[in-house]
């Protein structure tokens, strides 16, 4: 297929024509310039990029948190109580008069390590048992998919309140209750590509080559199911964090005087009324940062997944 | 000679914002013949013959001299004007008929509404008439019986057949047959050529022929495109092909194996640079 | 070099047989064909061979050694296969290289450079394409790629599942005549599957017509040539070949 050429291409040493020369001479090359035209074809999504760069905020926010406020989070201040948004206070004061702009910055660590925490338990699992179920198929794929079908058959929230009343409150285990809930739809997902990607070709040269199934399905299988599962864990973001949240507002999540976006909405709650910014702070930023994945899920999803692509 | 059916002069086409060419300077008439274009992929037939029907996505840029079918400027025609020559004067036959039929739909109410598509006021009963009789007339055995059946329980010769019934039912003048055999088995594509054959004559259509094989094309129509690149290379009568001059030509039917050559390395076409500028020989 | 005796193929187990009681032997270093039309059988005879597909009955020898139920890991030192769709029968997602190292690798042999190299050399690529994906190569070349593939383990047979159909005519030629110049160079053995009968014609020896999941008739090359068949079905084969479309007798007169 013809690609067109760009203005990169004619410049004949430098970094341009490294990611678009035709010929790469090793794997970094090679995967750079896979790499660079994926994010060519990101570009061009303008929500897509709005929502990165949320994300990228969230991130920056975290990592600097200290550089971006001079109050502590946790520091009570009865002197300011509910104080409304000024010059000192951003976004104002809460009922303990710890300054809610600072809550948000750091609330964002415990949103970042939610979202980590919850994707590094949820792609492994999902692809692993999705992609055994899909290849090995038979009583392997019966019994990996009641499994799958009973994890999924639970609510989040009450899985979640069940795991607390447990092994008490607390974000990790907010966190690995969610996950719990979380992985299904990832195991469906890479067991149907692994149902299809089973009778291609390419897999059938890999057998004839004398491949173990562990190999096929580790170096072969796997590398081809992640880019929906990429997609699919991005999209499923926003509800696990809307959950964390909410599991925070039930005082499931984060425990005081943590600051923590769901548990900040819920004392918010209380003085909605008189003093709104203490509510609306946090849950607008709830809702961004969900929206923001969904977004960046969209896009990414037109770059990595589109059916028929070339 | 009568005026021609279709006349293109000049046809060029490009995708991208104009960066890829897909067809270049390509100009041809067809009567009521049967014309063959042969190229490989890439080589712009199949991008020709959607042209015509104006079927070509939004991003495409068509500019011609001359993209005329009798009087009418194809071209310049609006959509409204096109969506009375599709299907009705111009028909198209595609490659696969798993493809190109409704999957959900009976194959006689799909045929039947074609017709009723193109000539709303005939009513039911007279389009299901219509559908019987043209079922028969592409040498289907039991069209009652056919006419019931879904797409998928249908095989690939009958496929086309029925795909023939349908473009032909509206009565067009010409039809563009895009690789119409080539997803068939070889016993079963004589049939269908022979039909399509049949057919051509006795209304007196003319036939435009896209197809890679060139073996193929030589045996069944009357005169042959050869494109490469985009551009026309040669244009001759079919029996004549043995007589190509363009070397493009001369080299696809040598590369061709044939039962009855004597195995040694079959001679490999050399792309000359030079076939991608060379203006068209041969007459038009 | 092959000997199969009874063979009898289904998809699944207990499902009707899809081929039936098909015999046939390859010599070593020749090329043997199998033609049919779509539906016949013929590469699933080939999948049996292989080992893709283990739902078989029948004899299935090597080098005079009946091969069991499964294929075991030296088998595919000796015997490797060549897909018919370029586009499908090379991993989407990774470099040349490291497909051509997978073999190696699956094999535990040695992997080196050299190695890719000079197989990518024996079929007429150039190096530099070594860490392209396969979405950046055009079909003649994924082909090669393919070949190369098949031969970086040093196999004694190739199983050829209608290698050119999905190439342009051109390509084809290039193709074809690869093929044949390893098959001379190396002494291999190959096993043709096609639909088209001037490729069979072109490559093979010998040749076997399937219909319906059963040899009708198997006869050597040169009786094709000379029209010597014997079974109706070989002959509308032969016919529908080498005619196209105008029928000699009755054929209606153009306007």
């Amino acid at each position: 297929m013809p690609q067109p050429t760009t203005h990169l291409a004619s410049n004949r040493t430098g970094l341009g024509y490294w990611l678009t020369s035709p010929d790469p001479r090793g794997r970094l090359q090679a995967s750079a310039q896979q790499f660079y035209q994926g994010w060519v074809q990101f570009r061009s999504h303008p929500m897509g990029l709005v929502g990165l760069a949320l994300i990228l905020l969230l991130v920056v926010m975290a990592v600097a948190a200290p550089l971006l406020t001079k109050y502590d989070p946790i520091m009570q201040d009865f002197t300011v109580r509910l104080a409304p948004p000024s010059a000192e206070h951003w976004f104002g004061t809460d009922n303990f008069g710890r300054d809610v702009y600072s809550r948000i910055i750091y609330g964002a660590r415990t949103t970042i390590y939610i979202v980590m925490l919850v994707t590094v338990i949820i792609a492994p699992i999902g692809l692993l048992i999705g992609t055994c179920s899909g290849y090995f198929g038979g009583w392997v794929d019966e019994v990996l998919m009641r499994i799958t079908d009973i994890f999924l058959s639970f609510p989040g929230l009450v899985l979640a309140l069940g795991f607390a009343a447990a092994l008490g409150p607390g974000i990790t285990n907010a966190i690995i209750a969610i996950s719990l809930t979380a992985w299904p739809p990832i195991a469906r997902l890479a067991r149907a590509e692994t149902l299809s990607l089973r009778q291609a070709d390419y897999i059938a040269a890999i057998r004839l080559q004398g491949a173990s199934a562990g190999a096929i399905i580790l170096r072969h299988i796997l590398p081809m199911c992640i880019p929906s599962v990429i997609v699919r864990v991005t999209l499923n973001m926003s509800g696990v964090i809307l959950t964390a949240a909410g599991l925070g507002f039930l005082g499931l999540g984060a425990q005081p005087p943590a600051p923590e976006w769901g548990s900040m909405a819920a004392t918010g709650r209380e003085f909605m009324i008189d003093s709104p910014w203490v509510i609306a702070a946090p849950g607008l930023a709830i809702a961004a940062i969900s929206l923001a994945f969904n977004l960046f899920g969209d896009a990414l999803r037109d770059v990595l997944d589109p059916r028929g692509s070339e | 000679m009568s005026k021609p059916l279709l006349d293109i002069d000049n046809l060029e086409i490009s995708f991208g914002g104009g960066t890829v060419k897909a067809v270049r300077g390509v100009s041809f008439t067809l009567g009521r013949e049967k014309l063959g274009i042969v190229g490989e992929s890439g080589s712009g037939k199949s991008t020709v013959g959607r042209a015509i029907m104006r079927l070509l996505p939004p991003t495409a840029r068509i500019s011609a001299d001359r993209l005329a079918f009798h009087d009418i400027d194809l071209a310049r025609a609006s959509e409204r004007e096109m969506m009375q020559i599709r299907g009705r004067r111009i028909g198209l036959i595609l490659q696969d008929p798993k493809y190109s039929l409704n999957p959900v739909m009976r194959v006689g109410e799909q045929i039947a509404e074609t017709y009723l598509q193109h000539y709303p006021r005939a009513g039911q009963a007279a389009a299901k008439t219509k559908m019987l009789d043209m079922l028969a007339a592409v040498q289907i055995r039991d069209p009652q019986r056919v006419a019931r059946l879904y797409p998928h329980e249908v095989s690939g010769g009958m496929g086309q057949r029925v795909m023939i019934a349908m473009m032909l039912i509206a009565e067009p003048e010409v039809l563009i047959a895009d690789e119409p055999t080539s997803a068939l088995d070889v016993t079963v594509r004589l049939e269908v050529l022979a039909l399509l054959d049949e057919l051509v004559a006795r209304r007196n259509l003319g036939l435009i022929f896209i197809s890679h094989d060139l073996n193929l094309v030589r045996r069944f129509c009357d005169r042959v495109l050869i494109m490469y690149a985009g551009r026309i290379v040669e244009t001759l009568k079919a029996s004549e092909l043995d007589q190509a001059r363009h070397p493009y030509t001369r080299g696809l039917l040598a590369s061709l194996p044939a039962i009855d050559r004597i195995p040694a390395r079959l001679p490999t076409l050399q792309r000359d640079p030079a076939w991608l500028t060379d203006a068209a020989e041969g007459s038009r | 070099m092959i000997t199969v005796d009874n063979l009898t193929v289904r998809f699944a187990p207990s499902t009707p047989p899809v081929v039936r009681g098909v015999s046939f032997a390859v010599d070593k270093g020749t090329a043997f064909g199998l033609v049919g039309e779509s539906g016949c059988g013929k590469s699933t005879v080939l999948r049996a061979i292989s080992g893709l597909n283990g739902n078989y009955g029948g004899r299935i020898a090597l080098d005079g050694e009946e091969l069991g139920p499964r294929r075991s890991r030296a088998f595919f030192r000796r015997v490797q296969m060549v897909f018919q769709d370029p586009y499908g029968s090379l991993h989407p997602r990774k470099t040349i290289r490291a497909q051509l190292m997978e073999p190696l690798r699956n094999q535990w042999l040695d992997r080196s450079t050299a190695q890719t190299d000079d197989a990518l050399r024996a079929v007429g690529l150039d190096t530099a394409l070594s860490y392209r994906f396969p979405h950046q190569l055009s079909g003649g070349q994924r082909q090669r790629v393919a070949i190369a593939r098949a031969l970086i383990l040093d196999p004694d047979v190739l199983l050829l599942d209608e290698p050119t159909s999905a190439l342009d005519v051109s390509v084809q030629a290039e193709i074809l005549n690869l093929l044949s110049d390893l098959r001379q160079e190396r002494g291999l053995t190959y096993l043709l599957v096609s639909h088209d009968l001037a490729v069979i014609a072109h490559m093979c020896s010998r040749v076997a017509i399937m219909q319906a999941g059963v040899i009708v008739e198997e006869v050597d090359i040169e009786q094709l040539r000379r029209g010597e068949l014997e079974h109706p079905y070989s002959r509308q084969l032969l016919a529908a070949s080498q005619s196209y479309g105008r029928q000699d007798e009755g054929a209606l007169l153009r306007s």
